[in-house]
């Protein structure tokens, strides 16, 4: 049965066929992807996967795709400058397009492929590797990504390579009217390579799309430190996130989220341990207020025996903010001796917020131990008397008990830098909450 | 010191205490025995002043302040320290930066300027010492993954750092081995002093062959039913709680 | 430990097949022609001489059922059904309205007897049964007999067919009937609402305890038929009543529909506890035939401190969908639910509950045990939501799955929503087979591997077992043990 088209997903599909002749490369990969997108429409709360964040109604209007002008870079130049990104091998996508200019990655090592995405579909074998067969094909925003992308990055990394200074994606949008953005990059580290990579990814506030993909390949003992910073300020924004991973032998992927002063994002992040003995884990805070909307959506595939996942999830809540958590752990027949361990835990700070959890298991292996743990409510009551009873204030108790749910899950970060400089953001955000 | 006036308290629909009246003198160490369900627990939160109990009647009086107008902070701020007979864990909180904010808390309170760090650190660490609060128990998150005894320790040391007039222990032998029981009690013995009264609740005369005190209290539904000397626990001891079970209902 | 003694020499005694209610009982029946329109729709409410509200009502529901779209969200698969390859009414001929038990077919007293349910009074209070049961046996479409009418009467309490009942006490289920699960509410329950044919009325008055356990027995005789029975329970303000379930089928190739809708309904300070033990046909090794189990069960707290708890077994069918759940309605109200789901061979099971919190300082618990094993699927599915006025609501949610072979899936899906900050909820699942130690353990002192796996079992779902009346969880223990029979090495 096909539903009625809404007007945007009728302007995507226009702006796709006009567009087509000039899009860069893949486009068996890019027409595919459009009808898988066209057959499933915008995602909305009849397809399960989107129930609690209805794209389709949040999205009256698909907005046009706009390259950046002289402006535009300049104002990018100068908020790379702010975000202080240090010793960091940068590359960036301005408005969805890979930037060399903007991007500094000279200190690469050397053996250390990066370049532009467009670059690498020069060569059609690339394509197979930025859509990984059977992940996330499902899912009509990440087919979307995939029929219109516009730029990204293009990283391999050599076998048994250390990167020691981590890789920075930098995913801006500039201001100005209403447009939207298309980025897909890959980053491939091969056997018993390492590297740290550090995504941020905003805009300058207003209606903005974003629609970012990543796709991360590890090889057999590959170590991945993934670092995400969501930022996309705007009543009408909209940001769509994926992560598509797929992990080797005994390798290791730990990825921490971090989500703040975001209108309305869609996180989700799939991964396939495709070999015995690799290791995953996925961990975030959410802090909402106001109007926002955060999802974070997981679908862990243990498709070999002996990995282990662990995800841990911390929200607060605030204001009228919604917040999302849905965790899909699947056990394949055969993937014996997978242990796999979830938690989410929200605080509601207010009547006005609502939380969504739904952590889900999906066992076909009977030598298995998983379990997940979801809880939702308030600061314990026994907690503030003991540390009032102690001379602390009600307030300066609930402020200290806040600070510790959030550095809990900001402990999982293994790079003290950044760390450091997520807790100074969060403990920002909770003041600026504690004297309103 | 520590007057109380004829006090009524409940929770929720339930009446715990009844007319409860006591008085305990500057240096004075008190015992308060009784029954479970007498309401002992009960006394010592209504006293630090939890929310979840409702004063319907009477008085409570430090050094002649009503603390009944007090929120639990402005209670111990004031010189009330509840020792707990189940003290929290609190998971994200690190032990230095808690023990650090209590005692700020308390030099605010009393108008002096708050501790610099070296002194601070010093003051815990001699008072740890003492205890026998290992540096690594000080740099976990305040009581997650302690054992009992440690939690009790932990408990003694925050009242060695904070100097209260009104030490409040609440069964602190519950769970306690016979060694931990006594480098527990010989850290209280310690804070005895001339201007600061302890109220011991106890089921049990052990605590007290520890803690010697100078008046013994026996609660029974909701009131002090019998006051006495050292001897009147023993005499507990040895008869039990029967003859006071049945007697006020 | 005499009844895991009583297990194991249950599951040694078992021959090829498990099911042992498998049997046809010979009865001549009218049956409804196949098919389904407005015409038998009619057809049942005639045989059933109904005003003419109820006539429309279902009507109503016929016409609003050709509109709906079977639900897809849950995870089993099967053929399509063809609803119009199916009898919506049978009946045993001797029927309908036996004046007492003399009138009843012998046939069917045989039934019943075979099926370890006695229907006559004096076999009851001569059987090994210490306390009292009502039972309402209702065969195909139709009541067959229910037992201490008269007894129960004396306390007020009425429980008789629901046939019965739209005569008898019209103003009660005119009243109540569709006010819990309305005629709109899913396509199953649509359907019921349309063709459904007999089941069990309860009203307990107010403040009265009722004097026995009451208990409905369903069984499925006749080939190619759908049964649709309705159950419709009050509990006036401070009443209580316990209320037991029990269905089987015969062994058929075919697979036979069974939609039904249960509503509860608790006023002020009442409380209602449904029991069920679920053993319709399950399929063959093969996953030939068995039930088609879609149920609709919801209880509505709607009065302040009221209590609807459920408990079910569930282990037989070859596929179960179904959610009983509570509306906490109430301020304080408290709502329930105890479940072991077992599923083996073929069989696809889906179940869970909801917990809507609307009421203020609202509670509810939820403790699932999923057992798969063979080739099964098996899923908890649950809902656990707080409405922005539920001030003070607070769930906990426990559940747990065990795999037992290499071929089955089990599956946790929890939907948990709070629209209110004070609404505290905590889940918590875990997954994992039966632990080799403790099989080792028990095999060393002397039980067999599948002994050992009964036991095991045994302790696993407890906590569950624990909440069943007396009589009940005898026989689900043994059930449970039957069930798994064949899924070990």
């Amino acid at each position: 049965m096909t539903l009625q088209r809404t007007s945007a997903e009728a302007a995507l599909a226009a702006d796709y066929a006009a567009r087509r002749p000039v899009l860069f490369g893949a486009t068996k990969m890019r027409d595919d992807a459009m009808a898988r997108f066209l057959e499933a429409g915008l995602p909305n709360r009849r397809v399960e996967e989107w129930h609690y964040t209805d794209l389709r109604a949040r999205m009256n209007e698909a907005a046009p795709l706009r390259s950046a002008d002289a402006a535009a870079i300049g104002a990018a130049r100068e908020r790379l400058t702010s975000l202080e990104l240090g010793e960091a091998i940068v590359v960036v996508m301005l408005d969805g397009e890979f930037n060399l200019g903007l991007s500094s990655i000279g200190a690469r090592p050397q053996g250390v492929e990066i370049g532009s995405l467009a670059t690498a579909l020069l060569d059609p074998a690339n394509a197979d590797l930025i859509a990984p067969p059977g992940l996330g094909e499902a899912d009509s925003i990440v087919s979307l990504n995939a029929a219109f992308v516009q730029g990204g990055a293009f990283i391999r990394i050599p076998a048994n390579m250390r990167v020691e200074r981590p890789i920075a994606l930098v995913n801006l949008l500039s201001g100005g009217p209403r447009h939207a953005a298309y980025t897909r990059s890959f980053i491939e580290l091969g056997v018993g390579a390492s590297a740290t990579v550090w995504e941020i990814s905003e805009n300058s506030g207003g209606e903005t799309q974003a629609n970012d993909a990543l796709v991360i390949k590890l090889g057999d003992l590959a170590e991945c430190d993934h670092i995400a910073q969501v930022h996309h300020r705007g009543e009408k924004s909209i940001a769509v996130h994926t992560l598509l991973a797929t992990m080797g032998r005994s390798a290791r992927f730990d990825s921490f989220a971090l989500v703040k002063d975001t209108g309305f994002v869609r996180r989700q992040m799939f991964a396939r341990l495709e070999r015995e003995e690799s290791h995953i884990g996925l961990r975030g805070l959410s802090l909402l207020r106001g109007e926002e909307h955060a999802d974070t959506t997981l679908v862990i595939d243990h498709a070999a025996g002996h990995c282990e996942s662990r995800e841990f999830y911390r929200t607060i809540l605030d204001g009228s903010a919604t917040g999302v958590f849905q965790g899909k752990v699947c056990v394949r027949q055969g993937a014996q001796k997978t242990d796999g361990g979830m938690k989410s835990q929200a605080l509601m700070l207010s009547d006005d917020a609502t939380m969504y959890n739904k952590p889900e298991l999906e066992i076909f292996a009977d030598d298995v131990v998983c379990g997940h743990g979801a809880t939702v409510g308030q600061l314990d009551d026994n907690q503030i008397f003991y540390l009032q009873s102690r001379g602390l204030s009600r307030a300066e108790a609930q402020s200290m008990l806040l600070q510790a749910f959030a550095q809990e899950a900001l402990d999982h970060i293994a790079d003290e830098t950044l760390r450091e400089r997520f807790a100074s953001e969060a403990h920002a955000w909770l003041s600026m909450r504690s004297k309103a | 010191m520590l007057e109380i006036k004829n006090l009524h308290a409940s929770i929720g629909d339930k009446k715990i205490l009844d007319g409860l009246t006591l008085t305990v003198k500057k240096g004075e160490v008190a015992a308060i025995m009784g029954p479970n369900g007498s309401g002992k627990s009960t006394l010592s939160y209504v006293i630090s002043g939890r929310e979840d109990y409702t004063v319907t009647q009477g008085e409570v009086l430090l050094d002649g302040v009503n603390l009944l107008d007090m929120d639990a902070s402005e209670r111990a701020n004031a010189g009330v320290f509840l020792a707990f007979q189940y003290p929290l864990e609190i998971p994200g909180v690190a032990t230095m930066t808690f023990l650090k904010a209590a005692m700020n808390a308390h030099a605010r309170a009393n108008g002096q300027s708050e501790l610099q760090t070296p002194d601070f650190m010093r003051r815990v660490r001699e008072a740890a010492q003492k205890l026998g609060v290992s540096q690594d128990m000080l740099k976990r998150p305040l009581n997650v993954g302690f054992s009992g005894g440690e939690k009790k320790r932990m408990e003694i040391l925050q009242m060695a750092l904070l100097q209260p007039k009104l030490g409040i222990l609440d069964e602190t032998d519950s769970g306690l081995d016979i060694d931990a029981l006594r480098v527990v009690s010989e850290g209280v013995n310690a804070l005895r002093a001339p201007d600061r009264a302890f109220l011991v609740i106890t089921h049990y005369q052990r605590l007290l062959d520890y803690i010697k005190p100078d008046t013994v209290h026996v609660m029974a539904r909701g009131r002090i039913v019998k006051t006495g000397g050292p001897e009147l626990a023993l005499e507990l001891e040895k008869s039990g709680y029967k003859d006071y079970v049945g007697e006020a209902a | 430990m005499a009844a895991v003694q009583e297990t194991v020499d249950r599951v040694k005694a078992i021959d090829v097949d498990a099911y042992k209610y498998g049997f046809v009982t010979d009865i001549e029946s009218e049956l409804a022609p196949k098919g389904l329109n407005e015409d038998i729709v009619r057809f049942i409410s005639a045989r059933k001489n109904e005003p003419e509200w109820l006539t429309q009502w279902r009507l109503d529901a016929y016409r609003r059922w050709l509109t709906m779209r079977e639900p897809t969200w849950a995870r089993v698969h099967y053929k399509p059904i063809d609803f119009q390859d199916l009898h919506y009414y049978a009946a045993p001929k001797s029927t309908p309205g036996p004046k007492s038990l003399d009138e009843v077919d012998p046939e069917l007293l045989r039934t019943y007897e075979k099926l370890g349910i006695p229907l006559r009074e004096q076999e009851l209070l001569a059987g090994v049964q210490t306390s009292k049961v009502a039972v309402d046996a209702v065969f195909d479409s139709v009541s067959v007999a229910t037992t201490f009418k008269a007894e129960l009467a004396k306390a007020g309490v009425i429980f008789c067919p629901i046939s019965e009942a739209v005569h008898s006490h019209p103003e009660l289920v005119q009243k109540y009937l569709g006010s819990v699960v309305p005629v709109t509410d899913n396509f199953y329950a649509t359907l019921n609402s349309a063709v459904f044919s007999d089941g069990s009325f309860v009203y307990i008055p107010p403040g009265v305890r009722c004097p026995m356990e009451l208990s409905t027995y369903f069984r499925i005789n006749e080939k190619k038929t759908g049964q649709f029975e309705r159950t419709l329970i009050i509990a006036d303000k401070g009443s209580y009543v316990s209320y037991l379930e029990g269905c089987t089928a015969p062994q058929r190739d075919e697979n036979q529909l069974h939609a039904a809708v249960v509503e509860l309904i608790a006023l002020d300070d009442a409380e209602i506890k449904y029991s069920t033990v679920q053993n319709w046909y399950p399929g063959d090794a093969e996953g030939r035939g068995g039930i088609y189990n879609f149920v609709t069960k919801r209880g509505d707290c709607r009065g302040p401190r009221s209590k609807i708890s459920w408990t079910q077994v569930e282990t037989g069918s070859a596929i179960t969908w179904k959610y009983p759940s509570c509306i906490l309605r109430g301020d304080e109200s408290r709502g329930e639910f105890y479940s072991i789901a077992i599923s083996n061979g073929y069989q696809q099971v889906d179940s869970g509950t909801k917990m809507i919190h609307l009421g203020k300082n609202t509670t509810s618990r939820i403790i699932s045990k999923g057992i798969s094993a063979g080739r099964s699927n098996n899923t908890y599915r649950g809902q656990v939501s707080a409405h922005r006025k539920a001030s003070g609501a607070r769930n906990f949610t426990n559940c747990d799955s065990l795999l037992i072979g290499h071929d089955c899936g089990a599956h946790t899906v929890p939907y948990i929503e709070s629209k209110n900050a004070t609404a505290v909820f905590e889940h918590e699942a875990t997954t994992s087979k039966i632990s080799e130690d403790q099989l080792f353990y028990c095999m060393q002192r002397g039980l067999s591997a599948e002994e050992a796996t009964a036991l095991i079992v045994n302790g696993f779902v407890r906590d569950v077992l624990q909440q069943l009346p007396m009589e009940f969880a005898v026989e689900a223990q043994k059930l449970i043990s039957i069930s798994l029979e064949g899924s070990v090495g």
